[in-house]
């Protein structure tokens, strides 16, 4: 007998849909349930996390980066597709199969979802489509074109903010229109009941090597565990096995100006509640970043729930802090992270931790351009 | 011969009184009212762009209840909100119901609401035609008046024919329950009216709708007609 898969998160989560997308809900919900624990499934995902996608990353200490801590970068930056969205998307289409869709479909911000997305339907034979603005389009054109050339339709959204708020929403009434035939691959712990438990168990694995690996090196826990946070999918798979760990400080970095966690308040988008970016009427209000993958007015439901609970904290960075970080990194350790990460390691420097764990959610070389075009 | 019943959808805006005014004298029977949201999942292009433009002209909850009041003045029709639930989330749930209530609404409708959310708020429920028999039993229960039937899989807006899943799911709602069925989504012409009817006991038309009250009364009042005439004429023998 296996467990119902969580719904809600205190007063957060839910399945916030219009009444079609029930009953593909109900039957990712039972699929989940049943393949969950599953071992000839969790073998299989293994098998390729390992063998195709590089797992398991290290982590590696930066003594240049941070020499009045002892700071360690959980390298998923290293993984297959340059982060950690391949976690993702490698259990969701082995799901997908397993449900017999053929074609998947996605949204993406900074693109890295989109081509973890692309490049697990080129590997098993799937259509795969990703729904992208256009302000992001314009800002992360390698991944366009590394989409396209991994055979995947890129479907530009033209309206609103033109970034991943819309680019979700057209994905949603895609699927809307699909649903038959379609699996919506999720990027992210937010969209309605399973997929906040389902990317999250699919992201543990982050936090559970992280975990092995600091005890194995350090003997010891460590002061703090650091992660960006935009949906918060690379927080939640580092942050949940350390939950039980009640000296470990969990510290989500957001975006100044996209703080879902920090500036929200309760509401509903894309299928849950969770903390989102809204005036007092409940109307979305727009985000701003620097980087595209944290640029969204909303956030996992769990999250909302970790921030309330105080179990975790939820702190903002700007987008000048989190460039020089970026500078900082490639200079004195000679590793390019994303500009989502970097704005991890601003607070992990001076969150006043000594042993500190930061995850280096991706790297850096798609947001070139971006910095560039900034720091013109 | 039993009357068809004719939903029309207007977005809540300054103007939308005179509009359900005209919409009912030409022969609508229910006005919806759509409550704007930022970002309506259930809505096709038509009714995402008004939803815009009716922000943009400062329709936020507290108007748009002044504007339910105005056409409760001038119109003694049920009257339904439409909105989302981040719109009942910031207002309050109850809060919500009780002002919608007070400024004349009869019923309400969430769109991305299914029925085993929220069950406490007494609304119109959905069904589709991904919908099992168990969950259209559930929002039948549950409905308050009568069942709104999607009739395609997908988002609001004019189709070119009338979608061939509705029959198969009117046909089940029929055996699962009694309450009256009214379809929607994709409803723009007389002619889908006239095919519905055959199938169900009303429509609701939004988008077309949509497109002709932004030509102003006369327009709405011309398609209302149409529908109406759809809806009324006699089924061929």
């Amino acid at each position: 007998m296996t467990a119902t898969p969580t719904r809600t998160f205190g007063e957060y989560g839910g399945r916030y849909v219009p009444e079609t997308l029930i009953p593909a809900l109900d039957e990712l919900e039972q699929a989940w349930a049943s393949l969950r624990d599953d071992a000839e499934f969790r073998a299989e995902l293994q098998g390729m996390l390992e063998s195709y996608a590089g797992r398991p990353t290290p982590i590696t200490r930066v003594e240049r980066f941070a020499p009045d801590q002892r700071m360690y970068l959980k390298r998923e930056d290293l993984m297959h597709t340059g982060a950690h969205k391949v976690n993702n998307a490698l259990g969701q289409v082995l799901i997908a199969r397993r449900l017999g869709k053929q074609r998947i479909i996605a949204e993406t911000g900074a693109g890295m979802h989109g081509v973890a997305t692309a490049t697990v339907c080129a590997r098993f034979g799937l259509e795969c489509i990703v729904y992208m603005g256009t302000e992001d389009i314009r800002r992360q054109a390698p991944n366009v074109e590394r989409m396209r050339l991994l055979g995947a339709e890129v479907r530009p959204v033209e309206f609103g903010t033109r970034t991943l708020k819309e680019a979700t929403s057209e994905a949603i009434r895609d699927w809307i229109a699909n649903v038959e035939t379609t699996y919506y691959l999720i990027g992210s712990c937010v969209g309605p009941a399973p997929y906040p438990e389902l990317v999250r168990e699919l992201q543990r694995v982050i936090g559970r090597e992280a975990r092995a690996q600091i005890l194995g090196t350090e003997g010891r826990l460590p002061d703090a565990v650091v992660a960006c946070v935009g949906g918060g999918s690379n927080a939640i798979g580092m942050f949940y096995d350390f939950i039980p760990d009640e000296d470990v400080r969990l510290i989500g970095v957001e975006a100044a100006d996209a703080a879902s966690l920090g500036s929200g308040r309760g509401g509903v988008l894309h299928g849950a509640r969770s903390s989102i970016l809204a005036d007092e009427d409940g109307q979305v209000q727009d985000a701003h970043s620097i980087s595209a993958g944290l640029d969204y007015p909303g956030v996992g439901p769990e999250h909302a729930w970790l921030r309330d609970s105080g179990r975790a904290e939820y702190v903002p960075c700007t987008d000048d802090e989190a460039l020089a970080a970026f500078h900082r990194l490639c200079e004195t350790e000679g590793i390019v992270p994303a500009l989502e990460s970097s704005h991890a390691l601003v607070r992990a420097l001076d969150c006043g931790a000594e042993l500190v764990l930061v995850c280096l959610s991706g790297r850096g070389d798609k947001d070139l351009a971006e910095v560039l075009l900034h720091e013109r | 011969m039993s009357a068809k019943t004719l939903v029309v959808y207007l977005m809540a805006m300054p103007d939308t009184p005179e509009l359900a005014q005209a919409a009912v004298d030409a022969g609508a029977d229910v006005i919806e009212v759509g409550f704007p949201f930022s970002d309506p999942l259930a809505d096709g292009p038509v009714i995402r762009r008004a939803g815009e433009r009716a922000l943009a002209a400062g329709m936020r909850t507290r108007r748009c209840l002044e504007v339910l009041a105005e056409i409760r003045a001038r119109v003694d029709v049920p009257l339904i909100p439409m909105t989302y639930a981040s719109i009942f989330d910031a207002y309050g749930w109850g809060e919500l119901e009780r002002d919608a209530r007070a400024a004349g609404a009869t019923s309400l409708i969430v769109a991305d609401l299914p029925a085993d959310e929220r069950q406490e708020l007494h609304r119109v429920q959905l069904v589709a035609p991904t919908s099992t028999d168990e969950r259209v039993r559930l929002a039948a229960e549950a409905t308050d008046g009568w069942l709104y039937l999607v009739t395609v899989t997908g988002t609001t807006g004019a189709r070119a024919e009338l979608a061939p899943s509705l029959a198969p799911l009117a046909e089940r709602a029929r055996a699962i329950s009694s309450v009256p069925l009214y379809a929607g989504f994709g409803i723009s012409t007389g002619e889908h009216a006239r095919a519905a009817a055959e199938l169900v006991d009303g429509v609701v038309v939004g988008s077309r709708a949509i497109e002709a009250a932004e030509q102003g009364p006369a327009a709405l009042a011309e398609l209302v007609g149409q529908l109406r005439a759809g809806l009324d004429a006699p089924v061929a023998a």
